[in-house]
């Protein structure tokens, strides 16, 4: 885990977070991925002249004071190599301060920044894979500048739904495996051992490894790897690199079989990022429900949704219960398979666009990673909504074995 | 008498409902209870979950859990406040509580009590902040005639 590296100070701007109850477990999630949290000091005038100063009028004290702070580190008063800022959820006051704050910050300094709302129920474990991500990019900035693979290396993605395994040799995939994540080990050991025998190569050979996804703690442990890393910052990296997109403004979205990403790249470097776990039906598990439903393979959805119409479908809920119903009340009524998938893609992808898209600003070229990717109605879906063109790139299901490869390979002389 | 004060951690004003008399209904007795409070650890206020849980007696789970854990924080305050000074538009150095959703629904939660209330403007000027002074004074002074009348 990447807690062993040095100190980095993080600057909290947050508002309501101690009123909540939850400082302590953010306390506990910057503990351990061995940050200091610090809070910019500031003059009761900075406090009182913000709003000219920053353009925005707000009534409430905490934001003043979190747009003062923001402004001191601008300014250059404090140092700080990350920042956390954070507001109530559902406070619409707090999450326009939330949205300019972090632009602000991005616009003004190469700072990484994370937003996140909390309610009470925000654990330190919600947090801990936020923080991991904003600790790396702020304490790994030159492993994350690698463009190229080099040497003889592996990468495990040990995902909620699927395993995914690479083995790469000098900037190109020679072995690839996949599959289910069943026992978290032996679904990392068989996923490795088909990249292995495809690759032509044996395990002894393999010069670093990388881990990541929700086992990469447990399977890199077991593969004692060199590299064990949170999703955001490999699936960044693996995402411009598959894309041939390393410089410059890239999104990347990935919806997961348990949580989406939708994060903002820029020279490969994760900025803004949001991670939704709330709802499955958000989630790549509501698109397998659906194909099963269909009587179809989860990989030919993606191909009967691309014939269908969303619009003929009438979907009353997002939820993987009620709006399955309705998918079969859909069908019941005369609706086509090809139409019922469709409506389950453009759901899916309405939810990634008003839970997740509206907190980080979408630039081109938009990249679509993960498992469901494939499902080809769903970028269809998520292009029609962002008005843009979505990319796939080839081996978009191995995008995090991929990026924990190519990172991975910064450690080979060591 | 209890009397309410707004902003709820201003020294100033819990000064002056001492001077005369009164009990001052402040939030620092509330966080000072809390911070007090053995075996808890939930720095720096310890305030923990639970207290979001608590002000669901005054706003729904769709209010923010920063404006219900503060409303758990105010919840005595209301109940016990048998007056109230509320000043208007206060600079943020005579005292806050940081969350304007909050001071709305304290305020006016103390005014739905029809308790005996004064509503007063921060005061702009040296003489605007003379008539501010003597007006609460004289609030001050008719809740203890009243409380005399009462007790008489």
């Amino acid at each position: 885990m990447n807690s062993t590296g040095n100190l980095v100070r993080i600057a909290q701007l947050s508002c309501g977070a101690e009123y909540s109850g939850i400082q302590a477990e953010i306390d506990s999630a910057v503990k351990q991925v061995n940050a200091v949290m610090v809070y910019p000091e500031v003059d009761i005038e900075d406090i009182e002249n913000i709003e000219e100063e920053f353009g925005l009028k707000v009534a409430s004290a905490d934001l003043k004071l979190m747009m003062a702070r923001a402004k001191s580190i601008v300014t250059g008063k404090v140092k700080v190599d990350a920042v956390f800022v954070a507001t109530c959820f559902r406070c619409a006051e707090a999450a326009i301060v939330r949205s300019e704050v972090r632009r602000y910050l991005n616009e003004k300094t190469g700072i990484p920044v994370i937003s996140y709302s909390f309610t009470e129920r925000t654990t330190a474990g919600t947090l801990l894979t936020r923080m991991e991500a904003l600790t790396t990019t702020a304490r790994r900035k030159s492993l994350l500048a690698r463009e190229e693979q080099t040497g003889l290396t592996a990468g495990i993605d040990s995902g909620s739904t699927t395993t995914k395994s690479v083995v790469m040799k000098d900037n190109r995939i020679i072995g690839k495996g996949w599959v289910p994540t069943i026992k978290v080990l032996e679904s990392a050991e068989e996923a490795f051992n088909n990249a292995l025998e495809e690759a032509g190569v044996k395990r002894e050979d393999i010069q670093a490894i990388g881990t990541t996804g929700y086992g990469r703690f447990l399977v890199g442990e077991h593969f004692n790897a060199d590299l064990i890393q949170e999703e955001i910052t490999v699936n960044s990296k693996g995402a411009v690199y598959l894309a041939g997109k390393q410089k410059g403004s890239a999104t990347v979205l990935d919806i997961g079989g348990m949580d989406n990403k939708a994060i903002s790249v820029q020279d490969g470097i994760p900025g803004m990022f949001t991670m939704g776990g709330i709802c499955a039906g958000a989630s790549g598990r509501f698109l397998e429900m659906t194909a099963k439903r269909l009587g179809v393979k989860i990989d030919e959805l993606g191909k009967l949704a691309l014939k269908g119409n969303y619009q003929n479908v009438q979907m009353n809920s997002y939820c993987i219960v009620f709006g399955i119903q309705s998918l079969v009340n859909s069908l019941a009524a005369g609706s086509t398979p090809e139409d019922v998938a469709a409506a389950a893609c453009h759901s899916v992808a309405e939810q990634l666009f008003e839970q997740q898209l509206q907190e980080i600003d979408v630039k081109e070229p938009v990249l679509m990673v993960g498992g469901t990717s494939l499902i080809e109605g769903l970028p269809k879906a998520v292009s029609e909504l962002l008005k843009v063109k979505v990319i796939v790139p080839d081996n978009a299901q191995y995008i995090g074995a991929v990026g924990s490869a190519l990172l991975a390979s910064g450690f080979i002389l060591k | 008498m209890k009397v309410f004060i707004y902003p709820t951690n201003s020294l100033i004003l819990s000064d002056l409902v001492e001077r005369f008399g009164h009990e001052p209904l402040a939030i620092m007795q509330e966080i000072g209870k809390k911070v007090r409070t053995p075996g808890l650890d939930s720095p720096p206020i310890n305030i923990t979950p639970e207290d979001p849980k608590f002000g669901l007696k005054y706003a729904a789970v769709e209010v923010p859990s920063g404006v219900r854990g503060r409303m758990s924080l105010f919840d005595s305050l209301i109940a016990d406040a048998e007056a109230a000074i509320v000043v208007r538009d206060p600079v943020i150095s005579f005292g806050c509580m940081g969350c304007a959703r909050t001071n709305e629904l304290v305020n006016f939660l103390v005014r739905a009590k029809k308790i005996p209330m004064l509503e007063v403007d921060y005061p702009e000027s040296e003489e605007e902040a003379k008539e501010f002074v003597y007006k609460i004074s004289g609030f001050l002074k008719s809740l203890g005639s009243r409380a005399g009348e009462e007790e008489a």
